[in-house]
């Protein structure tokens, strides 16, 4: 390709009517405490696996209900599983069962 | 002669069938043993002191109901007029036959429905002390004793709290079946046995010839005939009770003799399902101790305690949401009079639901870790209570020891977490990962903060070098004088975390260590007993407000005898307990901390 000094960004836009919406119901269907999340980010910041690698709860949830299943799956492997995210939670939010109802989630649908 | 009459057949096929199911089930799982315990099995099986100890504890459980009887006396007569008198009942009914028929060889029903065959002549009066009447004063006593622990049974439903049980287990059909049959039995060989003897005029002992007398002098109906039916009736109710053994709970009489010698021959559970776990399962006669001391109680759970959950792992069927919804405290494993490892059972299951989901630890790089004498380890949720590290590391430094916090930028977690969840495999990359680092620092001792790390760290790390939690720690470090103590607290409350405690058994030293700087106030229900704070990592589908629940119970008992302070040595528990206590929660490091005389 020739080189004209700039690069062509990939399409980002998602769309809403195509996505796969399978895995974001089955999670909040078992764990409907994730629809109380604010986004704070406190998860984030605390973080165990988040020291060491660019590991984001909150980027997990937003991948979550966009549908974007690959970016995911590939994102919770780097869960420690430690807890930290769940003590932290203004909300309550009942994390740890989050991250383990959307492994499953791969598991069934991804 | 032949003594034989056709009412004899139900209770001959039952008992033909139960011996063959029950022998067809204890060659399966026998045979279904991991090699390594089969040599166990075996070993043991040719050592007489080892089976000497199994027969006792059988003697001493399945018989006697020694636990049942330390839970609540009623509750272990009830359990014990069943089994021993059963028992007792058999024995002494074919010493009686073997007496009446002067053979060795009797057809298995035939002690059963002896006075059927047998009137024996009217004792007299100078006969009194004959054999013949010392068998039917005992047998006749023996019958009354099981009939007593029957009427506890009724009771035990309509007033369950005089056993000490506030919630009884609900039951399947065949359970149902099983039971109605077995409380039908006793009754029936009275109600046959009476008969019988009121219509000879004899032949009965102190209890059935006066009821017999009574009532044949109310029926008007041929007496012959009616006993012939209630005999009729006891060989049925026998018989359907042997055939639904094997389906209901009472498998667990067969199956606990086995489980009882498996585990006097050091068969322990495994990390999968293996036979062994089949027969802690089979062993389980849901009796419901679990539950009332069930901290999930508390949160109005009621559908996923142990007993529930044993239940469906036999039933080979049980929901995710029941595997995942339990503390993992390990309480139930306490009081269950089968001593089953029921924690062991729940992570079996919970592996077979996650153990397949994939993680990826790889940008985790050997950092650079120092050297020192003492690696201190202080865990993901010290992380979060940045006050113990503070305490550690003052106390460490006062007491001038050579130490390097491993975990200062941050943890790699110990592994624990995972593992609870099922995930064992993906668990090992990080315990490889923090064994590396460890190694490292060529220190010659580990000490950490957290419960849950020192629980992984003496299980499943096989590290070469000493491992203390920091109670341990700091107990040594006061008992040989290297930390000056000044300051006094006034009552603490000790909470025992449920890793630390019945996780290591580590009870004295964290309790001898406040004493060092605090008076100890008395907590109702500690050490085994000890609530979960209810915010174990275990739990996965308890809501925050289940969870509240839980911890407001484990406070309400804390704080009964009015400590000023609670201490407990888990950072998850004063995290969690500290949301919801009136009064300071503080971890026994930063109790020992403040009492240190500032320079």
């Amino acid at each position: 390709m020739k080189d004209f000094g700039f690069t062509v960004q990939l399409d980002h836009s998602i769309d809403y009517d195509a996505k796969d919406k399978r895995m974001m119901r089955y999670v909040l269907y078992h764990e409907p405490s994730l629809d109380w999340c604010i986004g704070c980010g406190s998860c984030t910041a605390t973080c165990s696996a988040g020291q060491f690698t660019l590991f984001n709860i909150r980027m997990a949830h937003t991948l979550l209900r966009r549908g974007e299943t690959e970016k995911l799956k590939q994102e919770l492997k780097k869960c420690m599983f430690c807890g930290k995210c769940q003590l932290t939670c203004p909300r309550g939010v009942n994390l740890r069962n989050v991250l383990l109802r959307i492994n499953r989630a791969i598991e069934l649908f991804g | 002669m032949i003594n034989f009459n056709f009412f004899v057949l139900p209770f001959t096929l039952g008992l033909i069938y139960v011996f063959l199911a029950v022998g067809k089930s204890w060659y399966r799982w026998i045979a279904a043993l991991p090699a390594i315990d089969k040599v166990k099995l075996t070993n043991g099986l040719k050592h007489p002191g080892k089976i000497a100890a199994a027969l006792r504890e059988i003697f001493l459980e399945s018989l006697i109901h020694r636990k049942m009887w330390k839970q609540n006396p009623l509750l272990g007569y009830m359990h014990m007029s069943f089994a021993l008198g059963w028992f007792l009942l058999i024995i002494l009914g074919n010493i009686e036959s073997r007496y009446y028929s002067g053979t060795h060889l009797n057809a298995p029903y035939y002690p059963i429905f002896l006075k059927f065959f047998i009137h024996d002549k009217l004792v007299l009066f100078f006969e009194v002390y004959s054999v013949p009447f010392l068998f039917r004063f005992f047998m006749d006593f023996l019958l009354i004793f099981i009939l007593s622990g029957l009427v506890l049974a009724f009771l035990k439903r309509k007033q369950s709290k005089w056993f000490g049980m506030k919630k009884t287990t609900s039951h399947h059909f065949t359970d149902r079946v099983a039971i109605t049959t077995l409380w039908l039995i006793f009754p029936m060989r009275l109600l046959a046995e009476s008969y019988t003897a009121g219509y000879y005029g004899n032949g009965g002992g102190f209890m059935t010839q006066p009821l017999g007398n009574f009532l044949v002098s109310l029926t008007p109906l041929p007496s012959d005939f009616v006993a012939y039916t209630m005999w009729w009736c006891y060989s049925l109710v026998l018989g359907i009770f042997f055939v639904m053994l094997p389906y209901s709970r009472y498998m667990h009489i067969p199956t606990e003799i086995l489980l009882i010698f498996f585990r006097h021959c050091g068969i322990q559970p495994k990390k999968w399902y293996s036979s062994f776990s089949e027969t802690e399962v089979q062993s389980c006669s849901r009796c419901g101790v679990c539950l009332d001391d069930c901290p999930m109680i508390a949160a109005g759970i009621q559908d996923s305690q142990a007993v529930y959950f044993i239940s469906g792992v036999r039933d080979r069927y049980v929901p995710e949401e029941i595997s995942q919804k339990c503390l993992v405290c390990g309480r139930c494993q306490e009081v269950c009079p089968v001593g089953i490892s029921t924690d062991s059972l729940r992570l079996i299951k919970r592996r077979e639901i996650t153990s397949g989901q994939a993680s990826d630890f790889r940008y985790l790089t050997n950092g650079h870790s120092g050297k020192g004498d003492v690696v201190y380890f202080s865990g993901c949720m010290t992380h979060l209570t940045p006050t113990i590290i503070l305490a550690m590391k003052g106390i460490l430094t006062r007491a001038g020891i050579d130490f390097i916090h491993l975990d200062a930028d941050g943890s790699v977690c110990c592994g624990r977490p995972l593992m609870i969840a099922g995930k064992d495999r993906q668990a090992n990359e990080l315990i490889e990962f923090n064994k590396t680092l460890i190694r490292q620092t060529q220190a010659r001792m580990l000490v950490t903060s957290c419960p849950i790390c020192y629980r992984v760290f003496r299980e499943e790390y096989n590290l070469p070098i000493r491992i203390q939690h920091h109670s341990q720690f700091l107990l040594n470090l006061i008992k040989t004088g290297k930390i000056p103590l000044q300051g006094h607290f006034s009552k603490v409350a000790y909470h025992d975390p449920c890793d630390l405690g019945r996780g290591t058994k580590t009870y004295e030293a964290p309790r001898e260590l406040i004493g060092k700087v605090a008076d100890l106030v008395n907590v109702r229900e500690e050490r085994e007993k000890a609530h979960c704070c209810g915010g174990s990592l275990g739990m996965f589908e308890a809501s925050n407000s289940q969870r509240n629940l839980m911890t407001k119970a484990a406070l309400d008992i804390l704080v009964e005898n009015q400590p000023e302070t609670i201490a407990t040595s888990c950072p998850l528990c004063k995290k969690t307990l500290g949301r919801h206590a009136s009064m300071a929660v503080k971890d026994i490091a930063e109790l020992v901390y403040e009492a240190i005389p500032r320079e």
